[in-house]
């Protein structure tokens, strides 16, 4: 009876102790390995933001000393001579974006309300894979649509042209957006309200697309951004303006383009200027861009992400 | 009609259900229910998963046909109107019609004050905002909820617990003065203490809405109801007063069930 009692309790079995070490060797070797990969994981993450950050420096450092009060209020001057500004530029980006919005989010946010709540009908099924299609469109194709579209029927480059190009870029975004948004928002809210009375359009707008707001005016602020540094549209369209104009009919100055057009000159305070519009354009998609994470914090504080 | 009770509270019927079929696609959900509803009682609805109860309280506020593919026949009388009849908006009936679910739905966007209100706004009569703000009152308190949130109104709904969120869309459904009330597993996602204050005000509601409540607890059945009806495959199977349904049922498949045999 003690004899086996005692050998249960004594000093590990050789069997055992092998077990034990096995175990332990397996345990170290996670860890290597997890602490490995966790690594990799970090260094990852660090590229991903490194050409930002470089890009960021690179912008200060060459464009930074540009930056004034004139950049913003006054006009381009000649080729050598100091100073001077890209206001037209600056507002006609801001035109342009604004005008973009004009056509891209009501088209949008209605096309992806009509994706959410339509979502198996062949229509609603072709035209999620067209708005796709669309999203993978190169800019410059869409700067020759509307070259085609608007400014040969009108017989001249347009602000206006240039905003039509650019919201038709901002459709596919905004409309895939607004679809994951509104599809997020759960179907026992929309039976609530339909219980409580509301119509189906009631519903629609009332709850549903109030619940899905946050994100959709996220994925809207993304879409700005991401046509505010289009360029290749703009070639086709606005065409850039050395002079001040707000007109809608006619060529537009605008941020991308002045910058490519200052860039490939020779001047040395041309080159410096088109530096500085880089970082002003950088900056206002900064600005797109933190309005966007502010816009999902609001409401009661609750984020929709 | 059942045994008629003394006259002091003899129920007047206030909804005739008529045999009554819903399908969703091909599955036939709801079998050609007949079923009397009197007015200011708790009818309790019982019987295992998918027998078609929860379909069947769907029926009674036109929001079966709201899921793709639904179809309902039959007739369902509410105050001798069908409300399946010609003419007659699906809208219209859920504002008589209120309904809580299984799961608490607060609008998220919206302000305790505002998803009470919420099924106002969309009354022929809109009050306005002072009135309002004493329906809101009102509907909490008939809700048991205004000692525990009436100093916060304006904040978000979300913020309250789920039994208080529970409680808020009950609020919600009464604020709008529906003579029905349909709720369909209102527990079922709440622990004990706020079942058993959900329950008390089921209980308080009978004196002046027709209730009708779908449960998976039998115990809260014969708590709360006057009348209980179990459903088996679709089929009603048997209805009769609460008491003597749980005391001596007259079909062998709902004493199996009612004591423990299946579902």
């Amino acid at each position: 009876m003690t004899g086996p009692a005692n050998s249960r309790t004594r000093a590990p079995s050789g069997r055992q102790r092998a077990v034990a070490e096995r175990t332990e060797g397996t345990i170290r070797r996670r860890r290597i390995r997890s602490a490995i990969m966790v690594g990799l994981m970090y260094a990852a993450a660090l590229i991903a933001i490194l050409p930002l950050i470089f890009i960021i420096i690179h912008l200060v450092r060459l464009g930074g000393s540009s930056i004034n009060v004139d950049f913003f209020t006054k006009m381009p001057k000649p080729p050598g001579e100091p100073g001077g500004g890209m206001a037209n530029a600056i507002v006609g980006t801001l035109m342009i974006i604004g005008l973009a919005s004009a056509v891209g989010l009501p088209v949008g946010i209605g096309a992806g309300l009509y994706l959410a709540e339509k979502q198996a009908t062949f229509l609603a099924t072709t035209v999620r894979y067209l708005a796709d299609v669309l999203n993978g469109l190169p800019s410059i194709v869409m700067g020759i649509f509307a070259w085609e579209l608007l400014v040969r029927p009108m017989n001249h480059f347009s602000a206006l042209a240039g905003g039509v190009a650019l919201g038709a870029m901002m459709i596919p975004m905004v409309t895939r957006t607004t679809e994951e948004m509104v599809r997020l928002v759960p179907i026992s809210l929309r039976e609530a309200a339909l219980a409580l009375g509301y119509s189906r359009w009631r519903t629609s707008l009332s709850i549903v697309l109030r619940t899905a707001l946050g994100g959709i005016v996220t994925g809207a602020l993304v879409a700005m951004a991401r046509i505010a540094g289009e360029t290749a549209p703009l070639l086709f369209t606005t065409l850039g303006n050395a002079f001040w104009s707000t007109s809608l009919k006619a060529p537009i100055a605008a941020l991308p383009l002045q910058i490519f057009t200052y860039a490939i000159t020779p001047y040395d305070n041309w080159i410096a200027q088109a530096w500085a519009g880089a970082l002003v354009l950088v900056a206002i998609v900064f600005v797109i861009s933190l309005a966007a994470r502010v816009a999902t914090r609001r409401r009661f504080g609750v984020a929709t992400d | 009609m059942p045994a008629q009770a003394p006259v002091s509270q003899a129920p007047a019927t206030r909804i005739v259900v008529d045999r009554l079929d819903a399908h969703f696609g091909a599955v036939h959900a709801v079998r050609h229910v007949s079923v009397d509803l009197s007015d200011r009682s708790v009818t309790a609805i019982i019987g295992p998963s998918g027998c078609g109860k929860s379909t069947f309280l769907r029926c009674l506020n036109r929001m079966h046909e709201t899921i793709p593919g639904a179809r309902v026949a039959g007739r369902v009388m509410l105050d001798g109107h069908d409300i399946y009849g010609n003419g007659i908006s699906p809208v219209a009936v859920r504002r008589q019609v209120g309904m809580v679910f299984q799961r608490p739905t607060p609008f998220p966007t919206m302000s305790i004050r505002d998803n009470v209100a919420a099924g106002l706004v969309v009354m022929d009569h809109k009050p306005n905002s002072k009135q309002t703000d004493e329906i809101v009152e009102r509907a909490l308190k008939r809700a048991a909820l205004w000692d525990e949130v009436g100093d916060r109104l304006k904040t978000s709904a979300i913020g309250l617990s789920g039994g208080q969120q529970q409680r808020l869309c009950i609020a919600r459904a009464l604020a709008t003065d529906p003579e029905v009330l349909l709720l369909d597993e209102p527990t079922a996602s709440l622990d004990p203490i706020s079942t058993q204050k959900v329950e008390e005000l089921i209980y308080e509601l009978r004196t002046d809405v027709t209730v009708v409540i779908v449960t998976h607890n039998m115990q809260q059945a014969a708590r709360v109801s006057d009348q209980t009806a179990f459903f088996l495959g679709g089929e009603l199977i048997e209805v009769a007063p609460t008491e003597r349904m749980f005391t001596s049922p007259t079909d062998e498949r709902t004493e199996s069930y009612i004591t423990g045999r299946f579902g």
